[in-house]
């Protein structure tokens, strides 16, 4: 069923179709019932948004942006992380760069060749790793030390239904529940002074939603995707999901409101997971040391190994 | 049944290719001829959206965008 008599740009799992207007009104009203359903904001925010310049980011800061221009206690920083992916990364932040100019918006951008000596692309010829786990580690790392050094209170990301549903599959299938306790529209089990509250306002809108939304309001930039991405387990889950999404659909919906329903006792079963700080940075960490500077010893000792002549993995 | 031709640029593995398709046939019916699913992509013509049950024309130029995440 059409939803007026202009042409439409989408047909939702349900079957409505919906033109462009009709779309906005309907992916902006599920953003902003998203941050009153579970509480995203407060009343006054000074709120950062990682930005990486792909739609789903630009989409989340478009939204957000607008949300400032009309509550002026609600201010916006972008943050973003160039992790020196060659011919991939360096495409994006000029989005990025270009939508923050266009829109008056503050850009703060940090790297990982500045924070820890090396691109990602030159830690991963040192490193035998996973390429999308240790890119994470960092990422992640840097997203919450700088925003708290920017004294952000909170720090919203483009994490879409899609990426949730793949998290919540991905947890399923290697038996991480704690994992998954950390997932949801406000990440992680406990408040910590250290620990910026990451949220997650795309979290009920799938990826054909949020691209069709950045099409409709010129956000869409030509495809991109990282290199390192076809090689990861989450790319396999996704197109398993998919696959299924397109014999039955609203399985993503369904998986992620029916783990929307556990996760208050996921979340109660670990809430005693102390928060501790890594001996080595003092960040915040579930374990002695973080993963970041377990990384980076790992780094140094293969580096090292190398100048000496040795091979270690 | 009459044939139509259409070209058809994806964005993803980044190809253009001219398909001759069956008279009458829609989006979704392309979808299946070059094995995409319909769920991963939007498809735009003369930079408007359409739908997978929209028919295509001859000489039509399609785009198809991925949806997927970059990264």
């Amino acid at each position: 069923m059409n939803c007026c008599s202009e042409k439409p740009v989408i047909q939702l799992p349900a079957g409505e179709k919906l033109c462009k207007n009709h779309f906005t009104d309907y992916f902006e009203s599920k953003v902003f019932k998203t941050i009153r359903q579970f509480e995203l904001l407060d009343k006054e925010e000074n709120l950062g948004v990682a930005l990486s310049g792909g739609k789903d980011s630009l989409t989340v800061l478009h939204i957000l942006n607008r949300l400032s221009q009309q509550n002026p206690k609600i201010k916006i920083n972008a943050i973003a992380i160039d992790e020196g992916i060659h011919n991939y990364r360096d495409k994006t932040l000029e989005k990025a760069k270009e939508f923050c100019h266009e829109n008056n918006i503050k850009l703060n951008i940090f790297s990982y060749k500045e924070e820890f000596g090396l691109t990602l692309d030159e830690m991963l010829k040192i490193l035998d790793v996973k390429p999308c786990t240790v890119c994470g580690i960092f990422r992640r790392y840097l997203l919450n030390k700088k925003s708290r050094e920017l004294k952000l209170t909170k720090l919203a990301t483009g994490h879409n239904l899609d990426d949730e549903c793949q998290s919540i599959m991905m947890n399923q299938m290697k038996n991480n529940i704690e994992g998954s306790a950390r997932l949801g529209p406000k990440v992680g089990l406990l408040q910590h002074k250290d620990f910026v509250q990451r949220i997650k306002p795309l979290y009920l809108c799938t990826e054909k939603e949020v691209t069709t939304y950045a099409f409709v309001n010129g956000l869409l930039d030509e495809f991109n995707e990282c290199p390192n991405v076809p090689q990861s387990f989450r790319a396999q889950v996704r197109d398993m999901l998919n696959d299924f999404e397109n014999k039955f659909p609203g399985t993503k919906y369904s998986i992620v409101n029916s783990f929307l329903q556990t996760l208050p006792l996921l979340k109660k079963q670990f809430k005693n997971d102390a928060i501790k700080v890594c001996v080595k940075c003092s960040e915040p960490s579930a374990n002695d040391v973080c993963n970041a500077c377990i990384y980076l010893e790992k780094l140094k000792i293969n580096i090292e190994a190398k100048e000496n002549g040795f091979t270690q993995c | 049944m009459g044939k139509i031709n259409v070209k058809v640029s994806v964005d993803r593995n980044n190809t253009n290719k001219t398909l001759e398709l069956d008279n009458e046939a829609s989006v979704m019916d392309l979808l299946k001829k070059i094995n995409i699913n319909p769920v991963t992509v939007i498809v735009s013509r003369n930079n408007e959206l359409i739908l997978e049950d929209e028919k295509l024309n001859d000489k039509d130029e399609i785009k198809i965008l991925s949806v997927i995440s970059g990264g």
